[in-house]
């Protein structure tokens, strides 16, 4: 299923905030969980993960560090901050409200 | 760290990154973080049995196209398109042990500089808030800054010792001929007034000793590609700099003054005789050492003074010379005439030569070639009308030191303008190159120099040290 590129643009920002909010993480990390979330459904070009990493890193909704992974680079992990925690409740309202009403009208177009 | 046993693709990777640098919004560390992921999926995809070259095209193309990559980048971090002058080692060549070796050098130069100027007040030559600065500060003025500048050039571009020595000779005899001569002072009215020929040495030197700083810069070797061209470029930034540095030191002085005087101290010791003159010759430093770093990182700042003003001198002249003709008024030749003219012909030089130095020496002569020729005509013109009223007035005055400097000074640059404009001539009607051009005026460099040395030099004792 391929899916438009607003609707990936949109979701990315709650769906690295949630991911992080399971706990803390690194871009390729990112990419592999969204994978395994979506079912392959959705597929991002794995670079652009990390332009909205870096904005989200300049609004303050997470917090990035440089230290050593497993191989031996240096790798930059990510953890959300209380504002990012913040902002992902506000993000699952919004996206409970679009859903709800999606819902809500498709399941009328079911009925009639 | 995960290297690959797979030389070929260590190499692709090398590749990769390289061509990610050059990407202006995407800064050193997100190279590494971005190269950090393509190596996890190069390991995955290795793991399910991809050859290097198969793992490298499929991880690649799922990083994305880098224009579309870079443009969310430059988005995401929209500073990042000024352009920064930041000194610190670029990730390509220069190690960080360099840049902080160059900073230190820098930094001490500037210090000595600024001792420098503080050295002849141990011999009882003060500089004091309340009178007159001395005129050997003034003769020396250059003495105090350039050889510094000239050895900063030399470590730069990694000169011996032994090659360099001979470049003392030039500062050596600077440094004879600013002091030996027995220049008088005549009291007039009862106001002592300098003699003319100092004040000539006081102008001159500089322009004679600038040549040996020159060949500094470009390593001794004078007449190597481009490198005069490129001296021409470092003086014309180093001047735009030196003016905004200048700027912020008045500032400062202002603001040092103003706020000792709001409690009653009087900072005018520290001002005139240290705050201005030290930081004078340690600007001519750090400027320098601001436009070698910044040489490809910035804009050059010349060029585009040039092209805006360019047309409005062109009209200036223009409309000079029309006034002229339908009013008829002949030129009135007062004492500093003479001076204005040269200025006004060194100041179309500097546009044409500026104007070049950001020119592509390959491309066609377009409009604003057409406006260059344009104002060195009318440049000419002018100094022509101006020479012919002030050869009058030598006829009839005779000749001082002032008059005879100015005048050759006048004639060199004349000579200039006038092959300037006949080849620039030549090239609009795709007669000669450009290259032609840019050839005469960096060979005829020099001549402004030696002409300088000359003044130095013969001026004091053909003229009586007057």
């Amino acid at each position: 299923m391929d899916m438009s590129k607003d609707l990936v643009a949109a979701s990315a920002t709650p769906l690295v905030l949630a991911i992080l909010a399971e706990g803390d993480s690194y871009g390729y990390a990112i990419i592999k969980r969204v994978a395994e979330l979506s079912g392959g459904h959705l597929q991002w070009t794995d670079g652009m993960l990390y332009p909205v990493l870096h904005r989200l890193e300049r609004q303050g909704h997470v917090a990035a560090k440089w230290s050593a992974s497993e191989n031996g680079r240096r790798r930059k992990y990510y953890r959300i901050t209380k504002e990012g925690r913040a902002q992902l409740a506000v993000q699952r309202q919004q996206w409970k409200a679009v859903d709800g009403t999606l819902r809500g009208i498709w399941m009328e177009s079911c009925t009639v | 760290m995960t290297t690959f046993a797979d030389q070929p693709l260590e190499e692709q990777i090398a590749q990769w990154r390289a061509y990610l640098r050059r990407r202006q919004a995407v800064h050193g560390p997100d190279v590494e973080e971005l190269e950090g992921h393509l190596r996890d999926q190069l390991v995955t995809l290795a793991e399910a049995g991809l050859t290097g070259d198969e793992a490298f095209l499929v991880a690649v193309k799922r990083m994305g196209n880098l224009d579309a990559l870079s443009r969310e980048f430059a988005r995401a971090h929209s500073e990042r398109l000024w352009k920064q002058l930041v000194i610190a080692p670029d990730a390509a060549g220069e190690s960080a042990h360099a840049a902080r070796a160059e900073t230190l050098v820098v930094l001490s130069l500037a210090v000595a500089a600024a001792l420098a100027v503080k050295v002849p007040a141990l011999f009882g030559l003060r500089l004091s808030p309340d009178e007159e600065v001395p005129a050997f500060y003034l003769r020396n003025a250059s003495l105090f800054v350039f050889p510094l500048l000239a050895v900063y050039f030399m470590w730069k571009r990694g000169w011996n010792a032994v090659g360099g020595l001979w470049l003392v000779l030039p500062f050596a005899a600077g440094a004879v001929f600013a002091n030996v001569f027995p220049w008088e002072t005549v009291v007039v009215d009862n106001v002592p007034k300098g003699s003319d020929t100092e004040v000539l040495t006081i102008l001159h030197l500089p322009i004679a000793l600038w040549m040996a700083v020159g060949f500094a810069y470009v390593r001794g070797r004078w007449f190597d590609d481009g490198g005069r061209m490129n001296f021409v470029r470092f003086s014309g930034e180093l001047a735009i700099y030196y003016v905004l540095i200048a700027l912020g030191g008045g500032v400062l002085t202002g603001f040092t003054v103003m706020m000792f005087q709001a409690i009653d101290m009087n900072a005018g010791w520290f001002v005139g005789p240290w705050l201005i003159p030290c930081g004078a010759a340690a600007a001519v430093i750090i400027g320098s050492w601001l436009v070698e770093a910044k040489q490809s990182v910035i804009e050059n700042m010349a060029p585009v003074l040039t092209r805006l003003f360019t047309p409005l001198f062109t009209v200036l002249l223009l409309a000079f010379l029309a006034t002229m003709a339908w009013t008829g008024s002949p030129i009135n030749v007062k004492r500093e005439v003479l001076i204005g003219f040269d200025m006004l012909l060194a100041l179309v030089v500097g546009l044409v030569l500026y104007a070049a130095s950001a020119r592509d020496p390959q491309a066609p002569p377009d409009f604003f070639d057409g406006l260059q020729l344009l104002l060195v005509i009318s440049a000419l013109v002018v100094d022509g009308v101006a020479l012919a009223a002030i050869a009058a007035r030598i006829s009839e005055f005779g000749f001082t030191p002032n008059r005879v400097a100015a005048l050759g000074e006048n004639l060199i640059l004349l000579v200039n303008l006038a092959w300037t404009a006949w080849l620039y001539a030549r090239f609009m009607r795709h007669r000669g190159s450009f290259a032609a051009l840019e050839r005469w005026q960096v060979a005829y460099l020099p001549v402004y120099s030696v002409w300088a040395a000359l003044v130095v030099v013969i001026f004091p004792p053909v003229f009586g040290y007057r």
